[in-house]
Formats: C-alpha cells, structure tokens, sequence
C-alpha cells in the first residue's frame, strides 16, 4: 500500500507536560487506522500536531512524499487532510448547504452563489448516500446526520486523509454500523482514514492497523488481524501482555455475612443513547465496583442512579419499595450520595468555604428554612476536618485554595455528612496524590464495615480489584459482565472487557 | 460655628471607627472611596457639609444625598440578591414606572385609598418579577435577555395604564412615603432599613442566602447538592420585582407624579453599577447587601458632588466614570497587588 502520511518524532510540551515524545504515525492510502490510548495518551495531541491545530516542537511530517508543517487546520485542510471531531462543532443555525461551505463558499464578483453552494452541498452528501434537505436548518436533523454533514464538510476539500477523532461517542448502534458503511466505502476509494475512538468493537469491526500511544510515547504499530484484544489493553495501559495473562489473584478477605435484602435494586434499567438497560442490586455493607474502559458507561450509570439523568426503562426499588428517582433531589430523599466524577464542574462551589463545602448538601436536603446553626456547622466542619485529614488551615478557607486531594475529601464530607446508606462514587481518586488514594480507600473500607453501601467506579482496577466486593464490567455503554468475591482480578476484568461480542463485530 | 465643627470632627470620627472595624472586610474599598469623595467636598466644596435642624428635621446635602438614594437602594437590594445567583435584572427600572404608574392611576381615577393603592402596585411589581423569574429559571432564557423583554415593554405598559400621560395626584399618605420625615431623616431611608432587615434575614438567618451563592458561583454543582437550583433563581427575581415595585412607589411618591417616561429612567444600570461597587462579582457568588447600599450612596454621592460643583449635566457623566473606575479597581486584587509592588520601600519602613 502507498504511504501516505509518514510522520517521525514528533514532539510536543507543554508548560508543565510533555505531551508527545517522538512519536513515529504512518497512514496508509486505503487503510482505516486506529489511534489509540488511554486519556492522556497523546492522541489528541498528535491529531492537533498533524492537523495544524498546534505547531510541532520537533519532528518531521511527510505528506505523500513532500514535508509539511502545517500552521493552522485551514493550511492542513489545504493540503488534503480534513478532520471530523468528537463534538460536532458545526454551526446549529445555518443550513446543511451552508455548514458544508462555510469558509469557502463560492462567489461571483463578491457575491455568493447559492445555487452553487446548494448544489455542492448536495454532491458532497451523495457521495454519504444521504438525501437530505440541504436548505434546513442543520439542528433540525438528529446528531447522527450532523455528524454525516460534518463528513461531508470534511470531504468537500477533496481530502486525501480523513480523521475521525471519536466520531461514535455520541450514536447509537444503527447510526454507527451507518457511519462504518460510510468509512469503508471511503477506504475503499483510496482515502487514508484515523479513526480514534474508546470503543474496542469499533476498533476491530472496522480498522486494518492500529498505533498505540501511552504517556506521550509510541507503543507500537500493529495490523489488527496480529493484536488480540487483550494485548491492546496490556499495551494500552502499559503492562507486560505476560504479566496481565499471569496476573495472580489478589488475597481477599473472607466474605463477610452481608444482608440477603438489598438496599437498592434496579432491574432492566436504562437510557436510550447514554446506557443500555442493566440489572444492579447492592447490599448495605456492599462495595460494588463499576470497571471499565473510559467512556463505556460507568458514569452514565451513576447519574441515572442519581437521578441527573432519567431513566426512559425498567424500574428502581429502595428499601423494598418501587421509587422513581428523577432528580437529584428526589435521590437524596431515598439516601443516597454522588460524588462526581469531575470535581471542578460538577463538585466544589469554589469561592465558598471549606464549612459552607460540606453543610451544603444537609443543608440542601432540609430546606432552606431550617438553616443548621453557626454552631453545628462549625461542629460539622471540624468534625470531618478532622475525621478525614483534611489539611487546611481553617474552616473558613475557600475550597479553590485546597489541593486535589484535600477538596475531593472536603466533597467526600459533603455527602457523608447526609448520612446516607448509599454512596456512589465516581473516580474518587482520580488527580490526587497517592497518600490521600490510600486515605481515600481506607475510608471507603471502614464506611463499608459500617454498613454503607457504595458503588465504586474507578479507573484504575488495582483498586477496583481491592476494593470492591462485587464488579460490574461495562463495555460499549454495556454491563458485559460480573464478578464476584474471589473471580475478581484485574485479569478476570481484561478478559470480560476484551471478550468480543456478536451484536458489536456484526457493526 | 463651634457645633457645626464639634459635628464635623464627631461625623469623621465614627465614619474612621467604621472603617477601622471593617478594614478586613470587603465593604472597606467602596467605604474608604465614600469616605474620600466626602473628604473632597469638605475641602473644597463650601456648605457641603452644612446641617441644619428645622422643624425637628435635618437639613444638608448629606441629608439630600440619603433622600435621592433611596431608589436606588432599594433596587440594589433585590438586584444583589440576583447578581448573587450570576444573573442580572434589566427591568427594574421599567418595573418602578408600572408599580408607579399603577399607583396613581387607582388614586386619581378611580379614588382608591393609598393602601390598596401601594398593594396593588406591589402585586402588579411582584407578577413582573414572577415573569422575569420564570423566563430565566423556568425557560432558561439568558437573564440579560429575559430581562430586557420588560425593560423595553415595561415602560410601554406604564403608557398604557396612564393613558399616555403623566398623572400627578396629591395625597398626604403618599407624600409622607416619598418625602416625609420620620426621627428628623427622610422616611424613605427608614423604609430602605426594613427592607435590608428583611433581605439579611431572610439571606442570613435561612440558607437561602447560602443557597443563592452556591447557585450563582456553581450552579451544576450545586443541582448536584440537591439545591432546587429553578426555585432558588425564581425567588430572587420575584424579590428584585418587589423591591423596583417599592422604589417606583417612593420615587412616584417623591414628586407626587407618575410618569411613564422618567420614572426609574436608567436606574437600573445604577443599581448594577451600586452593587458592583459593593463588592459583589457579575458572574455571581457572594453578595454584598451592605456594601451594594454604600455603592448607591457612592454613587448619588458623586451625582450631587458634580450638582454642587456647578459641572454641566452633560459632562457630568464623564467625571462620574472616571471615580467609577477608580473605585472598580481599587477592588481588584490584581491593582492592589501590582500598586503593592510599585511600592516595595514604603512595604518595608511601614
């Protein structure tokens, strides 16, 4: 096959990271190519080095034979490689025709040619196979079409390499098996397509080549039909594939008597686009972990249990009793707490102190006429200041100026001081340094003994494996599995996660 | 003339004792900007500082400095409480010449007595509210946008229940709220003290105040708290509502004439501009009740400066802006700390 895109040591830092470290790419006409890797791993840094996005800081990149240095995407585009991105990031306002040639639309003696926008627009998408109005407004049509106009915005440059940087977060299986028939039919005109994407059945039902980044750094570059998927993951998160096939099971403490009634259940519960339908049932004194490759519905899961999201099937029982949680609120009337996954967005009210941090969810749960008194609050404050070493130096400190560490336990008081029976936390110990990690499990271990029940999802399994007395493995916005007591090792969960699925490949 | 300076020395006095006690607190910036607008006119501006007592009531530019305030006072009451959540009320202003315009026109055509008059303008300035509160909580429309549907629409309404024109009307309860005197001080200032009693209970002595700052610095995560996020936003622009509805009746009050066109004319960028000076971020968060009242009193403070000093209106806004900004950035952490560095051997003797 005719290389067409042969790019060696590429570097790129920034101020406090070096987020590529020469690294070797080659796409070839013809081929679908798979860049993958952890978050962190680089790939969106060397999509952005390759399509102008960000300047290289050494390296070199050849372009069907001739060096390029791109210096914006308008120049990469220039020279024949387009991009489609994760979000749609067209314009919702303007028509499909318009959105397909904004920027470049053809004119006469200054004036725009509609008739020949139109009938561009219409070309650039029959070659998708999609007939659509092309003088509607682009957000009248469902995500799945934008993100085909945003290919067909990306085709209209003659593009010689196309690169798909997570096009399939957002669809859902029909859209995608849609969008797959779109690729090869591309492929097989001789395009050179990057196909980045978290979902391991994507890679293999439709990848000729894979590349592995890790930390910045090239792992290897492998024909697909030579990389089971266990090998990938080991690459992926950079264990020997030896260690991960011998890994041993961990010592586990004797399964304590838990109650046989649990605390919460859910039967077939789902949400159409964000998780398929799931069975959960925890027990108090439970730790039931959620592992799983980013983006394959773990969070997804909580915020249904939390009730930031509804679910759209089956039903929830607490206590014994059907309930309907579709709100925050109505989730933590039932007892149960939600550390979120991203701290800053969706966890500390920064210019509020460390007191007012934690009395706001109690606070919130009585109302806003029975305030808790300056003088229980102060308790509260000290209380957990103490109880989980947070290292500040008062309680009237605002949150922003804690470390990672010290606002996620500040968050962790927040909820416990609700008292809840149940606790969803989601990447507790993601961004801290490791003493406050192992702070964080131990409290975890020593809540669970006291008869909380806690779902756990992290992203490291190590501690998934520690932790948890019962796994949940998702996949593809899937629960693909479960173990239990001693079946719980990191391999155990590789396996599940790796095992390939007919209903995925078929796509 | 021994008095008058004994009540000189005793007004700085207490105002340096103020100073000195808040001096760790936010409300010290606008305070000490107050304080040397003041100073300036004690130099420089002759009979400034004058105080009479006639009547049993005081009289001075001070004095007329509390009175023309008011308005704005109590707008910067309602709209700290919305800035606090990270919106903005534009209709306040629009609000005043309804709840004005309502006023009268049940006074004067159809002779209703001046409590049912008040209490309807106050209804009629709460359902503004409730609309402003539920395009912005309810709707999710932008606040600056929702808000500018009654502003422009509001004072048209006024037109229309005034029948085009301006209505005076002359009633002894009325003129005591707008003029009035109540422990020799304009009544008016009494009514703006109930109202901060009431907003710093119902802020302070409840957790709706809590409530409104963690909405307004983060709202997902507060949603994410179990805090009824719509209700809380819902609130505060229903209070803002009473609050322009309670201006507007002081202000038609004060020279006993409704008028759809000038009532609370532009009053609604003071209000923004008092709270600001108070301390209170656009973007939401903490709000300042006390220190939004300081910024009105800045800022009629520099209006009857620039009235006393014979400054043209038409360029008095140009020496106005100019304090303003000084003011802003006396504020800002980022001035005090580069003036800080500028002064590096004063840091050391001092």
């Amino acid at each position: 096959m005719r290389v067409l895109l042969e790019a060696r040591g590429l570097s790129k830092s920034f101020p406090s990271v070096r987020a590529l470290d020469g690294v070797d790419f080659t796409v070839r006409a013809g081929e679908v190519h798979a860049l993958m890797g952890e978050n962190g791993a680089g790939k969106s840094t060397l999509i952005k080095v390759l399509t102008g996005v960000y300047q290289r800081d050494a390296g070199d990149t050849q372009f069907e034979g001739k060096s390029i240095n791109p210096a914006s995407p308008r120049a990469a585009e220039a020279c024949g490689i387009s991009t489609v991105y994760q979000e749609v990031n067209l314009i919702p306002h303007l028509s499909v025709a318009e959105n397909i040639c904004l920027g470049r639309q053809p004119t006469r003696i200054g004036m725009i040619r509609w008739g020949a926008i139109r009938e561009r627009a219409r070309k650039a998408l029959a070659r998708l196979d999609l007939n659509i109005d092309v003088n509607r407004q682009l957000s009248s049509y469902s995500i799945a079409v934008q993100q085909m106009v945003a290919l067909a915005r990306a085709l209209d440059v003659s593009a010689k390499l196309l690169i798909l940087d997570e096009p399939t977060s957002s669809l859902d299986e029909r859209e995608v098996a849609e969008l797959f028939k779109v690729i090869s039919k591309l492929r097989d005109e001789g395009m050179g397509i990057v196909f980045v994407t978290h979902f391991l059945d994507q890679v293999y039902a439709v990848s000729d080549r894979i590349t592995v980044l890790r930390n910045g750094a090239l792992v290897g570059e492998y024909p697909v039909a030579e990389l089971p998927r266990l090998h990938l993951i080991a690459h992926m998160i950079g264990k020997p594939v030896e260690e991960v096939e011998a890994m041993s099971h961990p010592h586990r403490d004797e399964e304590e008597r838990l109650p046989s009634t649990p605390f919460m259940s859910v039967v077939n519960y789902g949400r159409t686009g964000s998780i398929q339908p799931f069975d959960l049932a925890i027990r108090p004194g439970e730790v039931v972990g959620l592992a799983g490759l980013l983006g394959s519905g773990r969070t997804e899961i909580a915020r249904l249990l939390f009730g930031v999201d509804k679910a759209d099937s089956g039903e929830m029982q607490v206590g014994g009793n059907v309930v309907r949680i579709n709100s925050p609120r109505a989730a933590m009337r039932y007892k149960i707490a939600f550390t979120t996954e991203d701290r800053k967005a969706q966890g500390i009210i920064p210019n509020l102190s460390i007191r007012e941090n934690i009395v706001l969810a109690l606070q919130a749960s009585r109302g806003a006429w029975r305030k808790i008194s300056r003088i229980k609050q102060d308790e509260l404050a000290d209380r957990f200041i103490k109880a989980l070493g947070i290292k500040t130096p008062g309680p009237e400190q605002l949150i922003k100026n804690l470390s990672g560490g010290n606002q996620q336990k500040v968050l962790l008081a927040r909820w416990l001081a609700t008292e809840p029976n149940l606790l969803i936390l989601d990447e507790p110990t993601r961004g801290i340094d490791v003493g406050a990690k192992a702070e964080i499990e131990k409290l975890i271990a020593s809540l669970r003994k006291d008869g909380m029940a806690i779902l756990f999802i992290s992203s490291e399994l190590e501690e998934v494996v520690r932790d948890s007395q019962r796994v949940l493995v998702l996949r593809d916005r899937k629960v693909v599995g479960e173990l239990i007591g001693d079946q719980i090792t990191e391999r155990a969960i590789m396996n599940t996660i790796a095992a390939p699925t007919p209903e995925g490949t078929a796509a | 003339m021994s008095m008058l300076l004994i009540g000189h020395v005793v007004f700085w006095l207490v105002y340096a004792a103020i100073l000195f006690v808040w001096r760790k607190q936010r409300i010290f910036w606008p305070l000490l900007a107050l304080a040397l607008l003041l100073l300036f006119n004690q130099i420089f501006t002759p009979g400034f500082f004058d105080l009479e007592i006639r009547d049993g009531r005081l009289f001075g530019s001070r004095i007329d400095i509390l009175q023309q305030s008011t308005k704005v006072m109590l707008l910067a009451l309602g709209m700290a409480l919305v800035i606090g959540t990270g919106g903005v009320d534009l209709s306040v202003g629009a609000i005043m010449a309804v709840a004005g315009a309502v006023m009268a026109q049940l006074v004067v055509m159809h002779q209703c007595s001046p409590t049912v008059a008040i209490l309807a303008a106050l209804g009629v300035a709460l359902a503004a509210g409730a609309l402003n509160g539920l395009l912005v909580a309810s709707f999710g429309i932008q606040p600056i946008v929702a808000t500018l549907i009654l502003m422009v629409a509001g004072r048209g309404i006024a037109q229309l229940i005034s029948d085009g024109q301006a209505i005076p009307f002359s009633n002894e309860t009325l003129s005591f709220i707008g003029s009035g005197y109540f422990l020799g001080l304009p009544f008016a200032l009494t009514i703006v003290l109930i109202m901060l009693g009431i907003t710093c209970l119902f802020t302070r002595k409840t957790a709706l105040g809590l409530f409104i700052e963690s909405v307004g610095d983060n709202d997902t995560a507060s949603r994410f708290s179990g805090i009824n996020a719509r209700l809380v936003k819902f609130c505060v622009y229903i209070f803002c509502g009473l609050c322009a509805g309670i201006a507007g009746i002081v202000s038609t009050s004060n020279i006993s004439r409704a008028d759809a066109n000038y009532t609370g004319l532009y009053l609604e960028l003071d209000a923004i501009l008092a709270v600001v000076i108070g301390g209170t971020a656009l973007t939401g968060g903490r709000f300042y009740l006390v220190g939004s009242l300081v910024g009105a009193l800045l800022i009629q403070t520099l209006t009857t400066t620039m009235y006393a000093r014979n400054v043209s209106a038409d360029i008095a806004p140009v020496p106005k802006a100019l304090v303003i900004i000084a003011v802003c950035l006396l504020q800002s952490e980022k001035v005090r700390r580069f003036f800080a560095r500028l002064l590096p051997a004063k840091k050391q003797t001092g």
